[in-house]
């Protein structure tokens, strides 16, 4: 068993819904990452998704945008990503750790050098957002020879064949876009996000998660009502911006936040089990 | 290279876009269905008679097409070499073989439903020619434009609202071309269901590379009808400036398997390549994988897509066709550069010579003729495809020589 898998085992073990964080690595600064990583663990998140900062985020919003712009002008790169790795394992060693980034900077890496590096690091998990299935073959294969998850997005547009074929390379979990757009956008159907998640759970038995438009403890409560895991992102990284000159108060309020989420997924999967709404 | 007799261009891109190992479809999860829709839709009406008689008669009645192929006699013999054929794509509705493309794409939103246009645009002018299709065709439109670019081409902003468009300037990023592509990507990805994205070169992942070439090879296919009439035989050599690379592809294309035809494909040089600023990827990139399909790219070490520049801001662009990157390797195509002095020259010297202005991205494909004609005889024939009209430019060409107008 792997960390991913370890922690939603816990998760399932206690009754409770995993909280996944995203940060860009390297926002507003490198020597924030670490600090904010732990800060995020204190606060509840079970599972750490780290951004790798690019200069043309087309999957994101202008949330995530401004973040690898902050990240890049320190000229943050994937060797810098994966030394705050091993900084952040040096007092964690079970928290499951996720890159998330695009395919230009992994490619130019070298699929071997990045998997093996990022997995003597203690990266558990690699997301290439703009990497479909029927591109990858060689890169799954090298993820998996050195014992990284390839985690792989589902969309409100995927069609059943295709979810098929992604959740027959995915391990670790699989995210589920919960609305059509880019992170940090608006509106949220819960209903419309459980009937794509029925879908998805035909295909696989990995958690699915739920990420894209949950900007608060509300939203995350409602949808961990319905999902095995919820993705906040685009909040957090709207957090760090409004806070990066003190950042004191950024790591404290990025806990709060987190801890907030928190509380309110586990009232809303303790509503379930009392026989309350749905 | 001795296999590239036996190469079929036709059988390219294979099922997944690809072109040898460039191309494909890198995108988001999200956009694979709508992209896959458009595959669909395109290969149904590709071959769908009434839809390309009704391109067939915009092109002739709204675009104005054929485009004259023009013998440029005076420059010609000024140059004392090889004869020199103008392909006057300047002449469309519009000014450019922008056009082209936007018609053919504009057509297959109204066929697949679609009420809404998005675009990405540089310099204005397929910005332009999309807001004009959308005008003609009563849809919505929206121009994504980076804020650099929406100071330096205010003209063609003011063009695209008169034309009922709405122009949003990016601020992201670099603030120019290729954050106006990732802004139109965000949009489409959020609007799927009634939006159409008119990607204005070969670029972009599958089907758009392969599609913008069919809709561009319009130009390629009246040259060869044209140029046979005049000459009774194929040129030599054939010109065209690469930004992304639509107007070039759209020119080779139908050359491509004749094999006695050299084709020069000409990248923006900027200050020049050494200094890195230019729009060179063909000359100094390396693969890579941008806006949805690998190709040669200007890139950092650590993979970060670099600034360019051009004086010409529609080859202002860090990445090129895949068919282009293809064609390179293959060594059937060759790629060189003309600096923004060069091209600057060329302007002068045709609109001089010949009473045509052009605009400064064709200008880069005048340069490139004017070096490789010296070296020919007048027995021998170049067709330069001069993709556009210079009018949009003057401003700029004014304020590289002090004036302000």
């Amino acid at each position: 068993m792997n960390r991913i898998e370890r922690r939603f085992a816990a998760c399932r073990e206690r009754g409770r819904k995993a909280l996944i964080s995203y940060i860009t690595g390297g926002d507003p600064r490198p020597d924030a990452t670490v600090p904010l990583l732990q800060a995020l663990v204190e606060g509840g998140a079970d599972i750490l998704e780290v951004g790798i900062p690019f200069s043309d985020p087309m999957a994101d919003g202008q949330v995530i945008q401004a973040a690898c712009e902050r990240a890049l002008a320190h000229r943050v790169n994937i060797r810098r990503i994966l030394e705050m790795v091993r900084e952040f394992r040096v007092d964690d060693a079970h928290t499951p750790v996720v890159l998330m980034g695009y395919l230009n900077p992994i490619e130019q890496m070298g699929y071997a050098v990045f998997a093996r590096e990022a997995a003597t690091a203690g990266v558990d998990g690699i997301l290439c957002v703009d990497l479909p299935p029927e591109e990858s073959q060689s890169f799954v294969e090298t993820l998996q020879a050195n014992q990284l998850d390839p985690i792989w997005l589902i969309a409100p547009t995927t069609q059943a064949g295709r979810i098929h074929r992604i959740c027959e390379v995915a391990r670790g979990f699989v995210y589920y876009v919960s609305l059509k757009g880019v992170t940090g956008a608006d509106s949220l159907d819960v209903s419309d996000v459980a009937v794509h998640l029925a879908n998805i759970r035909a295909a696989t038995r990995l958690p699915v998660g739920v990420g894209f438009g949950i900007h608060d403890a509300a939203a995350a409560g409602r949808i961990a009502a319905v999902a095995d895991a919820v993705v906040v992102g685009s909040a957090l990284v709207a957090q760090i911006e409004a806070h990066q000159s003190e950042p004191e108060v950024m790591y404290g309020v990025v806990r709060e936040l987190i801890a907030d989420m928190r509380r309110a997924m586990d009232a809303a999967v303790v509503k379930i089990a009392l026989g309350g709404e749905r | 290279m001795s296999s590239k007799v036996s190469i079929d261009y036709g059988e390219f891109p294979d099922a997944g876009g690809h072109f040898g190992r460039y191309g494909g479809r890198f995108v988001p999860e999200l956009l694979m269905a709508p992209l896959e829709e458009l595959a669909q839709a395109y290969a149904r009406y590709r071959e769908d008679p009434l839809f390309l008689a009704e391109l067939e008669a915009d092109f002739a009645h709204y675009v104005g097409r054929p485009s004259p192929l023009y013998y440029a006699r005076r420059w010609s013999e000024q140059l004392g070499g090889a004869r020199i054929y103008l392909k006057r794509e300047d002449l469309n509705h519009t000014g450019a073989h922008k056009i082209n493309n936007t018609m053919g794409q504009a057509l297959l939103a109204a066929r697949m439903g679609k009420t809404r246009l998005v675009a990405e645009t540089g310099a204005g002018q397929h910005g332009v020619a999309t807001a004009t299709v959308a005008a003609r065709l009563g849809l919505e439109c929206v121009i994504y434009m980076g804020a650099a670019d929406v100071q330096r081409q205010s003209v063609n902003v003011y063009r695209m609202r008169l034309l009922g468009a709405k122009v949003v300037a990016v601020e992201a990023g670099t603030r120019t071309l290729k954050d106006a592509l990732n802004e139109a990507f965000r949009d489409w990805a959020a609007n799927v269901d009634d939006t159409f994205y008119i990607i204005g070169t070969v670029a972009g992942p599958h089907p758009y590379p392969a599609m913008v070439r069919d809709f561009q090879t319009v130009i390629g296919r009246e040259t060869r009808r044209q140029i046979l009439e005049r000459e009774g035989r194929l040129p030599d050599a054939l010109v065209a400036c690469v930004g992304g690379g639509s107007n070039a592809m759209g020119l080779f294309h139908p050359f491509l398997a004749e094999a006695g035809v050299r084709l020069y494909g000409v990248e923006a040089g900027g200050e020049g390549l050494a200094g890195g600023r230019h729009a060179a990827p063909l000359a100094t990139g390396r693969p890579g994988v941008l806006h949805g399909n690998r190709t040669y790219l200007m890139e950092d070490a650590d993979g970060q897509i670099l600034p360019t520049h051009s004086i010409s801001a529609g080859l202002d662009y860090p990445g090129v066709g895949p068919e282009h990157a293809w064609l390179k390797d293959i060594g059937r195509a060759e790629y060189v550069d003309a600096t923004d002095r060069e091209a600057l020259a060329a302007f002068h010297t045709l609109t001089r010579a010949e009473g045509i202005m052009p605009a400064l991205e064709s200008a880069h494909a005048l340069a490139c003729a004017d070096r490789l004609a010296r070296t020919m005889t007048p027995d021998q024939i170049i067709v330069v495809n001069l993709s556009g009209r210079g009018d949009k430019d003057i401003n700029t060409v004014a304020a590289l020589e002090g004036m302000e107008l």
